[in-house]
């Protein structure tokens, strides 16, 4: 019985690894027509973007964070797999990981594969140098988006990103619009050291630093939980603080501040005792904005596709290309506006 | 008189080898320094929430309500710990896939769906959870048991594909729950002032009191933990026990998924319960238990999950910065393992030794 079952498995085990070869053989055909014609060393800086593949279409790598990191790197999929489709000219191939290494064998494999366009959201900001240069030996252009990288600016044909700083330089300006006699703010932070928590802090923090009126009544991390947010946020309301600024580095931590002051029957939104400002712009974070519960949501643009589309085929204006970013306000937002820009 | 005094010795001996003497002395301290620091910490105070509800708030109900699915993961780990004698660190990864189970039969109700209906798509939707939590349990089970892969190896593959599963179950859906009484299993009942999750706890705890006590799961899993072969040769199936284990873990998992979804009504794939799988191992090592395998105390185990949340919630309250939190609490832990160590406890179990051997000798001396 036990040999039964230790042949079952060990032909099973056989079975997946012949599947598995199976599968890389019938890749390697496909991938060799495109391949054959970029071969010449001395053509091969040019062909790719003057001769794309056989059928027309535009070979692209897209090398993306993993999709579940949060709504926005979800949305960013939805939109670059809407975009990059067969109908639009391209043939996309895309790798998911939240490891920079992970993404850099990839971006060589690509790379191999004789792409066009390399398409690249990078996990980390360093260690590209190297890939990025035998990319351009093979004449294959580079576009970054969402997240930049320490290299050489010549290394790639454009970055379009989104400015943390200017996301909650925005929010900072709509808050001061509010005329408050006083500030007194709870700053719940997402995860040290990411850019958007760089960026979202930044502003806040100078605004602090700059005016009398403006104070900081606990700052500490949530990163990015809901719950961690909540229990902040009750530990300040159980210690018997005041404040009436919750400014909460993205929406999902709005969220948990407004369930902890909803226990303690504190009021917030539009009109209300607490201010409550979010990032992101989920849609349900939109609907609450448009119910007037909370105040403020500033958005983080997760749509580049459109531009990285047009970058490729009308080519490159700038090198580095800011998005056009919105904050919106309970008191002006639309139920249009929910449905356009929320994600 | 001579006789007394060693009696009492002899019984502060007992109480420092006595497992709970270590959490509960981390737990008491804690308490203190909060005591002195700010005495209102211990504040409890019965006011309506925003929904009209009377509701006890404090910091002591925040921790005892927000410690329930730690002290729930620790009552597995425990089990696990025991009788596989390593760790299921994908605890975190499942409580997402569990939750996202649930949520994928709830978020298709209509909104303004009649009690009844309600009440039977929630129990059906758990269930399936409970089932689904326990595969991915006797999943990890079975590869510790029968493919005696260590259990860190093991549950690596869950809690690196856990989250991405989770999403998949719902399409990468931004789920959240519109119905208020969806909340109610993580938060309050209208009309009943103590948070729901201190309830569930208190069952769980209950359930598994009852099942070592009228069954031989405390001895088998021990016996495996301690020596799987002899525990075979007395005719123990060790397999057998590692993978219930598991299993039993697997459906505390199940509850605490529940718990989260419904604290928030909704699911971020990607941060839910982040990290539990740590702080319940810490648990387990702050009970005193040993991380190898083989005897446990579960008292233990609990009380160190409500010291963990306790630590939390004092340094939101001290308001450390975000940049120096995690490094306080690694002090903090670092201290509490090490007190709470075989080889501290030894020493000071020696040391009370020799004290007691001194004050013999000098008895000894006045006598002649």
């Amino acid at each position: 019985m036990k040999k039964f079952v230790k042949m079952l498995v060990s032909s099973a085990v056989i079975g997946a690894m012949a599947f598995g070869m199976c599968a890389c053989t019938q890749t390697t055909p496909t991938q060799a027509p495109t391949a054959a014609p970029t071969d010449g060393t001395t053509a091969a800086t040019e062909a790719p973007t003057d001769a794309p593949a056989a059928d027309g279409l535009i070979k692209v790598g897209i090398i993306n964070n993993d999709p579940n990191e949060s709504g926005y790197r979800t949305a960013n999929d939805r939109d670059m797999k809407e975009t990059f489709t067969e109908e639009n000219g391209y043939e996309a191939s895309f790798f998911y990981s939240l490891k920079n290494e992970d993404q850099i064998a990839a971006a060589q494999k690509f790379i191999q594969d004789e792409v066009d366009y390399l398409l690249i959201s990078a996990a980390g900001t360093s260690g590209w140098d190297g890939v990025l240069e035998q990319a351009q030996k093979a004449g294959i252009k580079v576009i970054l988006f969402d997240r930049t990288i320490d290299a050489d600016e010549s290394l790639y044909e454009a970055s379009i990103v989104s400015d943390m700083a200017k996301e909650g330089q925005q929010a900072v300006d709509w808050l001061a619009s509010q005329n408050l006699s006083e500030y007194k703010i709870v700053h719940i932070q997402g995860v040290m050291g990411s850019s958007a928590q760089i960026g979202r802090s930044g502003a806040l923090d100078d605004k602090v630093a700059a005016e009398a009126n403006w104070s900081i009544v606990t700052q500490q991390t949530a990163e990015w939980s809901e719950e961690t947010a909540q229990q902040i946020v009750q530990a300040v309301i159980d210690s018997g603080e005041t404040f009436n600024v919750i400014y909460a580095e993205n929406d999902n931590m709005a969220k948990g501040a407004v369930a902890a002051l909803d226990k303690a029957n504190i009021s917030h939104g539009v009109g209300k005792d607490v201010i409550v400002i979010g990032f992101d712009c989920n849609t349900w974070a939109l609907e609450e904005l448009l119910a007037g519960n909370w105040n403020y949501d500033g958005q983080c643009n997760p749509f580049q596709a459109a531009y990285i589309d047009d970058i490729i085929k009308n080519g490159v204006t700038t090198k580095v290309v800011i998005m056009d970013e919105k904050g919106f306000d309970a008191t002006t937002i639309t139920a249009d506006d929910v449905a356009n820009y929320g994600i | 008189m001579t006789s007394s005094k060693t009696s009492a010795k002899g019984f502060l001996l007992k109480v420092v080898r006595n497992p709970l003497f270590f959490p509960l002395m981390a737990l008491l301290l804690l308490v203190a320094v909060n005591f002195f620091a700010d005495p209102t910490f211990f504040k409890i105070s019965l006011e309506p929430s925003s929904t009209g509800n009377l509701i006890l708030s404090g910091n002591l109900i925040s921790i005892i309500d927000n410690a329930s699915e730690l002290v729930i993961l620790a009552i597995g780990m425990t089990l696990v710990t025991s009788a596989s004698g390593g760790q299921d660190i994908s605890v975190g990864a499942t409580i997402a896939i569990a939750g996202s189970v649930i949520l994928r039969f709830v978020k298709v109700l209509p909104d303004n769906v009649s009690g009844g209906r309600f009440t039977f798509v929630l129990i059906m939707s758990f269930l399936v959870c409970v089932v689904a939590s326990a595969l991915c349990g006797a999943f990890n089970g079975a590869l510790v048991a029968f493919f005696k892969i260590q259990p860190m190896v093991a549950t690596l593959i869950l809690f690196t594909a856990g989250r991405s599963i989770a999403a998949w179950i719902n399409n990468n859906d931004n789920i959240s729950i519109n119905d208020a009484r969806f909340g109610f299993f993580g938060n309050f009942i209208p009309g009943i002032p103590v948070p729901t999750p201190v309830f569930i706890t208190a069952i769980c705890l209950i359930v598994i009191a009852l099942v070592l006590k009228f069954t031989n799961l405390r001895l088998y899993a021990q016996s495996v933990g301690i020596n799987a072969s002899s525990s075979r040769l007395n005719g123990i199936n060790p397999k057998f026990i590692k993978l219930l284990s598991f299993i039993i873990l697997g459906v505390c998992v199940a509850v605490c998924g529940f718990i989260k979804v419904s604290r928030t009504s909704s699911i971020t794939y990607s941060v839910i319960a982040n990290n539990i799988e740590m702080d319940a191992i810490l648990a387990v090592a702050l009970g005193g238990n040993n991380l190898g395998g083989g005897k446990f105390n579960l008292t233990a185990s609990v009380i160190g999950a409500y010291v963990i949340q306790f630590l939390t919630t004092t340094l939101f309250k001290f308001k450390v910065s975000s940049s120096e939190i995690s490094a306080y609490k690694a002090v903090v832990v670092i201290l509490l393992i090490i007190i709470s160590s075989p080889f501290v406890r030894k020493w000071f179990a020696d040391m009370g030794n020799k004290i007691r051997a001194k004050k013999q000798a000098n008895v000894g001396k006045e006598v002649n």
